[in-house]
């Protein structure tokens, strides 16, 4: 057993400190996921923060079997996400509807530190091909299966795949992993 | 399995994006276990999603202070078992303040009832008690009456059409009225008055003092009547309602003859 198995396990035992090492893992991802469907900081800020707490009264709900600790909390994110943006409140709210993908947040965020993953990923992004883009887009931010992404971008579903993989392999490249 | 092929097939990288199926979830977690190569693959993978995804991330600072105080919130409501408890006695609270409400308005409203019985009562009490001092001053007065040595009693016998009939009349010359005690008379029937004669004898001469229109509802059946005749007897008659203009001798009730004065 790994430590992250560890602490997922403690976390599903309602271990605080362990959830703790668990979020600072993973918040910023979460938040960069929810900001790429909602595109507005503060209601990404709290839907984040709705998802954790969720995700902490749910704990018993995730098994291992069913995939990454990681994968289950980026679904609950990406449903909360969504729902927010099926409310009216989403619809009245002036949103700018152009930077539809999330290499336009990366463009434009100003959180990007000067570390060499940040400096990396934004390589990585202005490299990065439209294909590589509405796929990654797709099936990592936006929640959508092999099939609505084959769908929706009008590829075989194999392609899809193997697209996906090659994407991201250069991104691993570029961030050392 | 061929290790290389799987991972090179691009499932994994599926696997952390959540895109397969939960058939296919389960397949890629057994083989997984049964291959470490494939747990290292998945490892990175996850890492430069991770970096990847939080690149996105806008200006709001993160802290997990804030989700603690969230899921403490939480904790406290899942152990809290008293809540329900604490819902039942607010519960009963509200039905008991309910009850004494009811109660309360329902005992205000026997008590104004009985303040309204009591009211009654007292004023009917106080009516009695006015009757029986204004009875007690007739009786006084009829006393006094009866004892003045100036006051002529005079007693009315029963005559051929009510034999058992009697009455009494105190008649007081300086006042000029006459006091009829007709107890001994029978109810007039319906339609019939008692009408009282002051009687000169020879010749036999009637004045008439009036009809006795109380007599039913008069309880002690004293009647005070005006009499500025110089009287030699009184009769009384059963006549018609309104009376008569001369007495019905056959209707007469009673009779009596005043006391030669010496």
């Amino acid at each position: 057993m790994d430590k992250l198995d560890q602490l997922i396990l403690q976390f599903q035992a309602k271990d605080v400190k362990a959830y703790e090492k668990l979020y600072n893992m993973y918040c910023n991802s979460i938040s960069g996921v929810v900001n790429t469907i909602v595109k507005n900081d503060d209601v990404a800020q709290e839907i984040t923060q709705d998802v954790f707490i969720k995700a902490w009264n749910k704990s018993d709900s995730y098994s291992a079997k069913k995939g990454r600790f990681f994968t289950w909390i980026l679904n609950i994110a990406r449903n909360a996400a969504i729902d927010y943006t099926r409310s009216k409140k989403f619809k009245q709210s002036k949103q700018n509807l152009n930077s539809d993908f999330f290499v336009d947040i990366l463009e434009t965020s100003d959180s990007l530190d000067s570390s060499t993953d940040a400096i990396g990923i934004k390589e990585f992004v202005k490299k990065l091909g439209e294909k590589c883009k509405s796929v990654i887009e797709l099936l990592f931010f936006k929640g959508y299966t092999q099939k609505e992404a084959s769908e929706e971008l009008d590829i075989p579903l194999g392609t899809i795949k193997t697209r996906n993989r090659n994407c991201i392999a250069e991104l691993r490249t570029m961030v050392g992993v | 399995m061929n290790i290389k092929n799987y991972i090179e097939s691009g499932i994994l990288e599926l696997y952390i994006a959540g895109s397969l199926s939960e058939n296919e979830n389960e397949e890629v977690y057994v083989a997984i276990k049964e291959n470490p190569e494939l747990l290292t693959e998945v490892l990175s993978i996850e890492s430069a999603i991770v970096k990847l995804t939080a690149a996105a991330k806008k200006d709001s600072e993160y802290s997990f202070a804030t989700i603690i105080k969230e899921i403490d919130k939480t904790e406290t409501k899942v152990i809290s078992i008293t809540k329900p408890k604490t819902n039942w006695l607010q519960y009963s609270g509200w039905a008991a303040t309910l009850l004494i409400g009811s109660t309360l308005i329902w005992s205000l409203s026997q008590n104004n009832k009985l303040k309204d019985q009591v009211a009654s009562e007292k004023q009917q009490l106080e009516q009695q008690i006015e009757n029986a001092s204004n009875s007690l001053a007739e009786a006084e007065k009829l006393i006094t009456v009866f004892r003045d040595k100036d006051i002529i009693s005079v007693p009315l016998a029963g005559q051929q059409v009510s034999p058992n009939s009697y009455a009494k009349v105190y008649w007081d010359k300086k006042t000029k009225s006459i006091y009829l005690d007709a107890k001994g008379l029978p109810e007039p029937p319906k339609g019939k008055v008692y009408q009282v004669w002051s009687l000169k004898m020879s010749p036999l001469t009637p004045t008439s003092l009036g009809t006795i229109d109380t007599f039913t509802a008069d309880a002690n059946k004293i009647f005070t009547i005006k009499n500025a005749n110089e009287s030699e007897a009184f009769g009384i008659t059963l006549e018609n309602e309104g009376g008569s203009e001369s007495p019905t001798l056959e209707q007469l009730y009673t009779l009596g003859v005043v006391a030669a004065t010496p």
